[in-house]
């Protein structure tokens, strides 16, 4: 058995997912190559043959994956993919839009944001916005998976010594271009992979008040969140949202200001560590999953707790 | 141009579902469906893009079971033209629905198709990526703004750092993100005119379309119970905990 892990990069540096993705492709068992799809990609590639349990490096550096462009490196991984036993993939936007396509093309039915490994071919996924966990065994011949990056922990970064072996295949579909990116600039740690997050809700009020969140996540090493009330109400960029729709984060605290806890809301953290909630609301859903509760008016509580801290 | 919207029954995002005491399904009976939200976005992204005079006629697809009809009657009474129900009382999995709107697409050649990113009942995030390998078109998913072009469409997509654009030639597949849109209610007088809309009923096989699941569901359960927390008095006695409890500050 072998199986192709896609790397997630930037062309620049390997994504974090990716190591978890790997941890996955561990508990699946079988040799673990790992397709690196960009343009100018050396140094993920050669990031990517240190990593722990990897054994090949397959790196297909041309213009036309640049942009990860889902037409053009779908293609290139359902060419490779033929040949494997497993394809996984970091259920992180860009896994989630080029995975499908890819298991399409291989007329495999994927099996999306797992969290737990049963067997070659049984796995553990959430539905219903985290409400139930499913057990689903798939029966295609390639299994084809995205993997939620939380749920398994990081292999090591260093240590491993893997071929690199380039891929001359160019698949240009011609179809699609990319034409811009905005990217919100952030010197806090990622939210995905962040120790500590702290996010704001509808009871911020406005986007001038999450200076007082950013002041505490700086003094915590903290990265910021925010519910999807927040977000549509223009407080902050929608990169931030937590949730079912946004990103999955499972820290080892996480601090929720002026948030209820909408189902929703929670599919997107009900597997961090410790959750503290903050909020003047005692009947909030929120207080039912939360280790340590705070019934406070957030605007005195938590220029306080930066003080005590 | 024409445009192919595709809606889903899902169970209400406000309910809390609940496996049944033999792990074998979630229990749905007597529990309230509606339209999923995600498909709601792309029937109104549809319906924007008619008011605008850039689409002539939208046509809802959904699939399952003949209740369906009410999600696709839906979809009419909030401005799409005819309906297409592709019945069956047999488990769709996304490859299945996947291959069915391809038949579709194949029949209707449609311009565009609009879709919902994912279903929040099955969570998948993947018909519309499939449908887009399936057919060859190109795809721009969780799209939080469309604007068509001469020939093509131009996409921005929500992506984990922020926002991305492409442009994609037409024939597209765009998948919707919540942000797309807010869409609008269905007036009274307007759920009265959607009965009277087309609505042609076909079948997988009618399709031609193999529906054989591939993946068994074992067992659903419901997550690892988080333990019931404590309250605390003040911001003190919070940092106190953090620090000499949970250890985590």
């Amino acid at each position: 058995m072998s199986i192709l892990v896609i790397a997630e990069h930037d062309n620049a540096e390997l994504k974090g997912a990716t190591l978890n993705t790997i941890a996955a492709a561990k508990a699946i068992g079988g040799d673990i190559h790992v397709l690196v799809a960009g343009a100018g990609c050396g140094a993920v590639a050669d990031a990517a043959a240190k990593l722990d349990g990897v054994s090949k490096v397959l790196v297909a550096d041309n213009a036309a994956y640049e942009h990860q462009l889902a037409e053009n490196v779908a293609k290139l991984v359902a060419d490779l993919g033929k040949d494997y036993s497993h394809v996984l993939a970091p259920a992180t936007t860009t896994g989630k839009n080029m995975l499908p396509r890819a298991a399409a093309l291989l007329d495999v039915q994927p099996i999306s944001d797992i969290i737990g490994v049963e067997s070659a071919d049984t796995f553990k996924r959430p539905i219903y916005a985290g409400n139930v966990v499913a057990t689903v065994q798939s029966s295609d011949t390639i299994k084809v998976v995205s993997v939620r990056a939380t749920a398994f922990d990081a292999v090591a970064a260093e240590g491993g010594s893997a071929s690199v072996e380039s891929v001359d295949i160019a698949e240009d579909a011609g179809i699609s271009s990319f034409v811009g990116e905005e990217l919100a600039k952030s010197d806090r740690p990622e939210l995905t992979s962040a120790k500590v997050v702290i996010s704001g809700g509808r009871g911020m009020q406005n986007g001038e008040n999450f200076e007082m969140l950013y002041k505490l996540a700086d003094k915590l090493g903290a990265a910021v969140g925010a519910s999807r009330a927040a977000v549509d109400a223009g407080f902050v960029p929608n990169d931030m949202q937590v949730g079912q729709t946004g990103k999955i984060v499972a820290p080892d605290l996480y601090i929720a200001v002026g948030i209820s806890g909408a189902i929703q809301h929670l599919a997107g953290m009900k597997d961090s560590k410790v959750i503290v909630a903050i909020n003047k609301d005692e009947e909030a859903p929120i207080f039912s999953v939360a280790d340590y509760g705070l019934v406070a008016d957030l605007f005195d509580a938590v220029p306080e707790l930066e003080t005590k801290l | 141009m024409k445009v192919l919207v595709a809606v889903k029954r899902v169970v209400d995002y406000n309910v809390k579902v609940r496996p049944k005491a033999d792990g074998s399904d979630v229990d749905t009976a007597n529990v309230k469906m509606s339209i999923n939200p995600f498909c709601e976005i792309a029937v109104e992204e549809a319906v924007r893009l008619k008011e605008k005079g850039v689409v002539s006629e939208i046509v809802a697809v959904s699939m399952g079971p003949k209740q369906c009809q009410e999600q696709i009657r839906t979809a009419l009474a909030l401005g799409a033209d005819r309906g297409i129900l592709v019945e069956t009382d047999d488990e769709l999995q996304p490859l299945a629905v996947a291959k069915c709107l391809k038949a579709i697409v194949e029949k209707e050649e449609p311009q565009m198709v609009i879709m919902g990113k994912q279903s929040i009942d099955g969570d998948n995030n993947q018909t519309g990526q499939m449908l887009g390998a399936l057919t060859g078109m190109p795809q721009g998913t969780f799209a939080s703004e469309v604007a068509v072009e001469e020939g093509a469409v131009k996409v921005t997509r929500e992506i984990d750092g922020g926002l991305q654009t492409v442009e994609l030639k037409l024939p597209a597949i765009v998948t919707t993100d919540l942000r797309l849109n807010e869409p609008r209610y269905a007036s009274l007088p307007n759920i009265m005119k959607a009965k009277k809309k087309p609505l042609d009923t076909t079948s997988p096989s009618e399709l031609g379309v193999d529906i054989t699941p591939r993946f068994k569901t074992l067992n659903v359960e419901p997550p690892a119970e988080r333990q019931a927390g404590v309250k605390v008095a003040d911001v003190a006695e919070l940092v106190e905990k953090l620090k000499n409890e949970a250890k985590v500050i």
